[in-house]
C-alpha cells in the first residue's frame, strides 16, 4: 500500500506527496484508515525516530472503509496519542493544541482527502501557510462535496453522480476543490432536463 | 442610516426595468451603438488580449474608466435583491477591509469626475460626503472608519457600482482572490473560490491552461502599477437578460435553455459580454478586478450588419470545447440557423466598432 494516485487533473485539484521526516520542536501527525502506514513509513525514514516521537502528538481515526490501524499507530509509543471515532469527533481536540501550537511545529497529515482537507483547514486558520503542510493521500478515495446549490456538504461520496444528502438534487462531482471549504464542489447534473440523471457509476472507492 | 434607494430614482436616462421573471430589460437604439462587441474579427480563440484601460471613443462603452450606462438603477435593485436573497455572493476575508476602501476611494474619485451631474464628492481631511442622484444617496463618513458606513467598505460602493468586483491580494508570487461581489456572473460561485489563487479559481476553463494563457496573464498582472489600469473582454451567451446566471440558482435558470425557438430565439438569446478591468490598488497593493456585464439580444445585434454578420461566422466556428464550456452546446446549431439569415456572406471590416 502506498501514496493513493491522483490523476492528472485541474489545478485546483489537491496533489500529495509522501511524508518526510522533518526537524521541529513538535510534530503533529493526524491520520485516518491506511493513513496510519504513511505515518508509519515516515518514521522508518527517520534517522532520530524516537527523538522525533518523543515530541510527537498523534490524532488519528478510522478510515470511512472501516480500516482502523489504531493499536499499530499507538504501538509506535508516541508522546500522545489519541484514537477518535470519527472526523468531527477528533476536530476540537486538534483545535485546542492548535490553539498553543508555537513556531517549529511540524504537520503530517495522511489518509482520506477529507480528513487531510479538514485537518488543512483547522491549521490554515491559525496563519501557518498550507504549502508547509505535508500531506499523504492513502486509501479510501470517497469525496466530501460541497452542493453549490444549497451549501451543504455531503461526506464519503463515492458515486457520481450522487444526491445530495441535504437538498436532493441530483449532483455532478467535479474536480474543482476549495480549501477553504475543504471540499469539492458538486453541481447540478439535469438542472436543463429535470429527471435525466445518467446512471450512477462508483468512481470513488 | 442605510442603503434604501430613494423613490424617483429613474428619470429620463435611467430605465425601469427588470433582469427576473418579466424581464423587460431593453437597449435603446443609442445605447445598442454602444454595446461593446467584443469579437474584432471573424473568428474567436483565447488569448490574454490585455489593453491598457484609458479612456476611449467618446459616446462608447470606453468613454470613461467606470461606464454608467441607461441600466444602472435597474442593475442596482437587481443586485440589492440578489443579496437580499442570498448573502454569500458579498464575501470579504477580514484582511481585506483595507483594500475595500482603496476600491472605495477610486470609484468615488472616477464617478464624481467623469458625472458630475449624477455623483459628488467632497473631502475634508477624511470626513467625505458622497452624493448618488440616480440613486438618492447622501452620506457623510469618516474614510477609513467602518463604523461610519452601513456596510464594509467594499460592499457599501460595489452596491452603487455597476459589475462584479473581486479583490485579490498578492502574496507567494501569485493572486489570491480573498474578496467579491458577484451577482451578474457567468456561471461561478463567489463562496466556493474565494480564498483560491490565481491557477485554482480559473481551473475549470478548458485549454486555456495548456496554452500557457494564465501563466502568462499572471506574469502580466504581477507587474500591473497603480495610475495603469488594463482591460480585456470575455463572453458567452444568456438565455433572456438574466445578469444572476450563478451556479447557486442553476436549477432555476438552467431550464430555460430548452426554451429557444426560431421564432423566439432572437428576443430571449442574449450575447453577454465581460467587459474586465483591473486595477492596482495603492494602499493594500492589491488588485481589484470589474467584471462588468453588457446584455444585447440577438434582435438588438443584428440592427449593426456588420455583428450580425460576424456573430454568425463566431459562433459556428468555434471549437466544440468551448462552446460547452460557456455553456451553449445544446443551443450552438439553433443560433447559427437563425444568424445565417444575417450573413450574406461579404467581407467585414477589422475591429469590433459598427461601420458609420
Amino acid at each position: 500500500m502506498t501514496l493513493t494516485p491522483v490523476a492528472p487533473t485541474i489545478r485546483s485539484r489537491p496533489v500529495y506527496a509522501a511524508l518526510e521526516p522533518w526537524p521541529g520542536r513538535l510534530h503533529l501527525i493526524i491520520a485516518d484508515g491506511e493513513g496510519a502506514d504513511a505515518v508509519i513509513g515516515m518514521l522508518v525514514k527517520a534517522n532520530n525516530r524516537s527523538e522525533i516521537l518523543s515530541a510527537t502528538h498523534v490524532m488519528y481515526t478510522p478510515g470511512p472503509n472501516g480500516t482502523d490501524l489504531s493499536s499499530k499507530l499507538e504501538a509506535l509509543g508516541a508522546a500522545q496519542f489519541f484514537r477518535a471515532p470519527t472526523i468531527p469527533a477528533l476536530l476540537p481536540r486538534l483545535q485546542r493544541v492548535l490553539s498553543d501550537a508555537h513556531m517549529g511545529t511540524q504537520f503530517y497529515l495522511a489518509g482520506t482527502e477529507g480528513l487531510i482537507g479538514q485537518a488543512e483547514r483547522e491549521i490554515m486558520a491559525t496563519g501557518f501557510p498550507f504549502a508547509a503542510i505535508q500531506k499523504e493521500h492513502r486509501g479510501s478515495t470517497v469525496r466530501r462535496v460541497q452542493c453549490v446549490h444549497c451549501k451543504g456538504i455531503t461526506e464519503n461520496v463515492s458515486t457520481n453522480p450522487f444526491k445530495c444528502s441535504h437538498c436532493g438534487l441530483n449532483l455532478f462531482v467535479r474536480d474543482h476543490y476549495s480549501r477553504r471549504q475543504a471540499a469539492f464542489q458538486g453541481v447540478n447534473i439535469d438542472a436543463e432536463d429535470p429527471g435525466e440523471v445518467p446512471e450512477s457509476v462508483v468512481r470513488f472507492k | 442610516m442605510s442603503l434604501d434607494f430613494k423613490p424617483g430614482a429613474f428619470n429620463d436616462f435611467f430605465r425601469d426595468e427588470t433582469f427576473r421573471e418579466d424581464f423587460t430589460y431593453r437597449n435603446s437604439p443609442q445605447n445598442i451603438r454602444r454595446f461593446p462587441f467584443p469579437f474584432d474579427r471573424d473568428d474567436y480563440m483565447y488569448s490574454v488580449n490585455m489593453e491598457p484601460h484609458v479612456p476611449g471613443r467618446k459616446g462608447t462603452a470606453f468613454e470613461h474608466i467606470l461606464d454608467v450606462d441607461e441600466h444602472y438603477v435597474s442593475e442596482m435593485i437587481d443586485r440589492a435583491k440578489v443579496l437580499a436573497d442570498d448573502p454569500l455572493r458579498c464575501q470579504s476575508l477580514p484582511h481585506m477591509t483595507l483594500a475595500g476602501w482603496d476600491l472605495l476611494e477610486l470609484i468615488m474619485e472616477a464617478k464624481a469626475r467623469d458625472y458630475p451631474e449624477w455623483f459628488s464628492l467632497e473631502r475634508n481631511g477624511n470626513r467625505w460626503r458622497w452624493v448618488n442622484r440616480p440613486l438618492g444617496i447622501d452620506h457623510s463618513f469618516t474614510f477609513l472608519d467602518e463604523s461610519t458606513l452601513p456596510y464594509g467598505p467594499f460592499e457599501y460602493i460595489t452596491r452603487q457600482t455597476q459589475g462584479d468586483f473581486s479583490l485579490q491580494d498578492e502574496r507567494d508570487g501569485t493572486l489570491w482572490m480573498d474578496a467579491g461581489m458577484v451577482t451578474s456572473q457567468a456561471d461561478w460561485s463567489l463562496d466556493f473560490d474565494v480564498g483560491m489563487n490565481f491557477h485554482e479559481w480559473h481551473a475549470p476553463v478548458p485549454l486555456a491552461h495548456e496554452k500557457g494563457v494564465f501563466d502568462r496573464a499572471l506574469k502580466f498582472l504581477l507587474k500591473l502599477q497603480h495610475g495603469a489600469p488594463v482591460r480585456r473582454f470575455n463572453w458567452t451567451m444568456t438565455v433572456n437578460p438574466l445578469l444572476d446566471t450563478a451556479p447557486e440558482t442553476y436549477p432555476k435558470w438552467g431550464p430555460t435553455k430548452t426554451s429557444l425557438t426560431q421564432e423566439n430565439l432572437g428576443r430571449k438569446q442574449h450575447l453577454r459580454v465581460e467587459l474586465q478591468s483591473l486595477y492596482r490598488l495603492p494602499r493594500s497593493n492589491a488588485i481589484a478586478f470589474d467584471i462588468r456585464c453588457y446584455l444585447a439580444s440577438f434582435d438588438e445585434i443584428v440592427t449593426v450588419p456588420k455583428w450580425g454578420r460576424r456573430l454568425h461566422r463566431v459562433i459556428r466556428d468555434l471549437p466544440e470545447e468551448l462552446a460547452t464550456y460557456k455553456g451553449f452546446i445544446r443551443n450552438r446549431d439553433a443560433m447559427v440557423s437563425w444568424l445565417a439569415k444575417y450573413d450574406d456572406g461579404a467581407p467585414t471590416s477589422p475591429g469590433w466598432w459598427p461601420d458609420e
